[in-house]
């Protein structure tokens, strides 16, 4: 357990390092694709959160749209301050998230999917019917965010900046995220899914942690959204439309989602492929087809799963143990 | 005195009679059973009084307070515990969690405590670790708290089930065909299991269909069919009891036994 914990924080410590150089010996391009990589991982954890509980919902990506419409409205419209706009962001998506969930969570199964779609393009409809205040389909301007409103200290609207900010927003989530995870009400969450009904007669009160769920889940994804609408300046309704839903979904359902690491490692290893497709750029549609189907025959549980595949002495090559002399 | 009390109880589904205004009561520390042929009932019964199903009349009593109608996770907090068959464990968790999680009622930790993870929490989590173990142990299932559930044998599970019940603090239990599909070594270790449940002072109420088992265990005996309570009474007379033999047991039976 200790030698585990260790191994952990080698690890993270040396990913620390590599994501903090790597912006300065990449090309701009670059360093914004992995401010996209990090809003995308932050995507997809917090739909994994949601998932403990049981249901996939088709309605996350609109949830990350809800807080970039809302961070535009806040800091656009408004004028508050990004770094105010950005909580009030996730809040207003986590509760629109709530809102869905209230009857979402009395669906399952198929019903619950195609209510979850139904909801999201809902909410999506909204934004380009009601032109004020979402600008129909035109979308919304975004302000390029300030360290001290008003003064010129550090340009966010340059690649590297907003990176960082990227990144520490992340690591904040994320931790907020795995430290939930792998707490009472994670268990209980995870609960809800395994039996929902046994979970209902310990004394769970499923429903209202499915609805927890969607609120924490929808308030995460809505601050991936303030980060994403702030690095592109603008946004539109058809970005968050189905075919970002069903990439969301391919990064899952490849990465895994019964560990905390699986969906970062979908995005991640997904968005790499992407770029080292990038020629072929028409054909990565079909490209994330094929695995999606290949993962789900041969990889159900998805790639975290491989490790434990292979047996546990090769699980020891895929995560080297490193040890200290003892 | 009556723990629990069914007056009138009736539910329809559509035109379909499932259980006809039964009438009944529980006493305080006993173990009850509950007989009869396949459809007729038992398992809606369980169901409208665990609060899975509304019953379409009638009132369901429990110590007193009308608890008709309430969703399962609160008639679970009101200390009415209902089990499931066999195979509804958190079955990719290992045996510890599934009764750390069964515990959860009484871990009484809020959210932003957990975020904190402040030293009450983790002095709280210990305790219910320890509770949890002790449980196990009670139940002979300590050696194997590691191991995941779904990879327990039969008996095993089954002793795991009555854990996880036993959890969060029961003042009865609900069980639904507690020794169904095991071999008679497993039946004979889990119906000490539950004696024992009586001996802590917890009522049980059992759905079972292996009569050699509910006799041997059960305080009193309560036969539907159709929906309807045809007998109730102590075990020897339930099972002589005219109705009873014509409509389940039949002759044969009723005479081994």
């Amino acid at each position: 357990m200790q030698k585990n914990n260790v191994n952990r924080s080698v690890w993270l410590t040396i990913l620390t390092i590599i994501m903090v150089v790597a912006p300065f010996t990449i090309s701009g391009y670059k360093v914004d694709l992995l401010t996209m990589l990090m809003v995308n991982v932050i995507l997809a954890v917090s739909f994994r959160l949601i998932t403990t509980t049981g249901g996939w919902s088709l309605a996350h990506v609109p949830m990350m749209g809800a807080g970039a419409y809302a961070t535009a409205l806040i800091s656009g419209k408004l004028g508050i301050p990004f770094w105010f706009s950005m909580p009030l962001a996730g809040l207003a998506a986590g509760l629109t998230g709530l809102a869905i969930s209230y009857p979402l969570v009395r669906t399952k199964d198929f019903s619950f999917f195609v209510a979850s779609f139904a909801a999201g393009e809902a909410i999506r409809l909204c934004w380009i019917r009601f032109k004020v205040p979402f600008g129909g389909h035109r979308g919304l301007g975004v302000p390029i965010p300030e360290l001290i409103p008003g003064v010129p200290a550090l340009d966010f609207g340059e690649a590297i900046p907003y990176y960082f900010l990227t990144l520490v927003v992340t690591i904040i989530c994320l931790s907020l995220m795995y430290r939930l995870d792998n707490s009472r009400v994670g268990d209980s969450m995870k609960a809800v899914q395994s039996q929902e009904a046994l979970a209902k007669s310990v004394g769970i009160n499923a429903d209202g942690y499915k609805m927890l769920a969607f609120f924490i889940g929808s308030f995460f994804a809505g601050i991936a959204g303030v980060l994403l609408a702030h690095r592109l300046w603008a946004i539109e309704p058809h970005q968050f439309g189905f075919t970002a839903t069903l990439y969301l979904l391919v990064w899952v359902v490849f990465g895994g989602s019964h560990t905390f690491a699986g969906p970062v490692i979908g995005v991640v290893i997904l968005t790499i492929l992407g770029e080292v497709l990038r020629p072929l750029a028409d054909w990565v549609p079909m490209v994330y087809g094929i695995i999606i189907i290949l993962t789900l025959i041969f990889l159900p549980d998805g790639l975290e799963s491989l490790p434990r595949r292979l047996g546990s002495s090769a699980g020891k090559i895929w995560k080297f143990r490193i040890s200290f002399g003892d | 005195m009556a723990i629990l009390e069914l007056k009138g109880l009736g539910k329809n589904f559509g035109k379909n009679v499932a259980v006809n205004e039964i009438e009944m009561n529980v006493e305080e520390g006993e173990i009850r059973g509950l007989i009869g042929p396949n459809g007729s009932g038992k398992t809606t019964l369980f169901n409208i009084i665990s609060g899975f199903l509304k019953p379409t009349k009638g009132m369901i009593i429990w110590q007193g307070q009308e608890i008709t109608g309430l969703p399962p996770h609160v008639v679970a907090r009101l200390g009415l515990v209902r089990t499931f068959q066999l195979t509804a464990l958190f079955s990719e968790m290992t045996v510890m969690q599934n009764v750390v999680t069964s515990c959860h009622l009484h871990t009484g930790t809020t959210l932003w405590q957990q975020f904190r993870h402040s030293a009450e929490t983790r002095r709280k989590e210990r305790e219910t670790e320890e509770k949890a173990l002790n449980l196990l142990e009670s139940m002979g299932i300590a050696d194997r708290k590691d191991e995941i559930a779904a990879e327990l044998p039969h008996g095993h599970q089954a002793a795991l089930g009555i854990a996880n019940a036993l959890a969060t603090g029961p003042k009865m239990i609900l069980l639904d065909e507690p020794v169904g599909g095991m071999n008679p070594t497993e039946t004979s270790e889990t119906m000490d299991r539950i004696k024992m449940l009586r001996d802590r002072g917890i009522t049980v109420f059992l759905v079972e269909h292996d009569m050699r088992a509910v006799m041997t265990t059960c305080d009193k005996i309560t036969c539907i069919n159709f929906g309807n309570k045809i007998a109730e009474g102590a075990p020897q007379i339930v099972c002589n009891h005219r109705e009873v033999v014509e409509a389940y047991l039949g002759e044969e039976m009723a005479c081994s036994l």
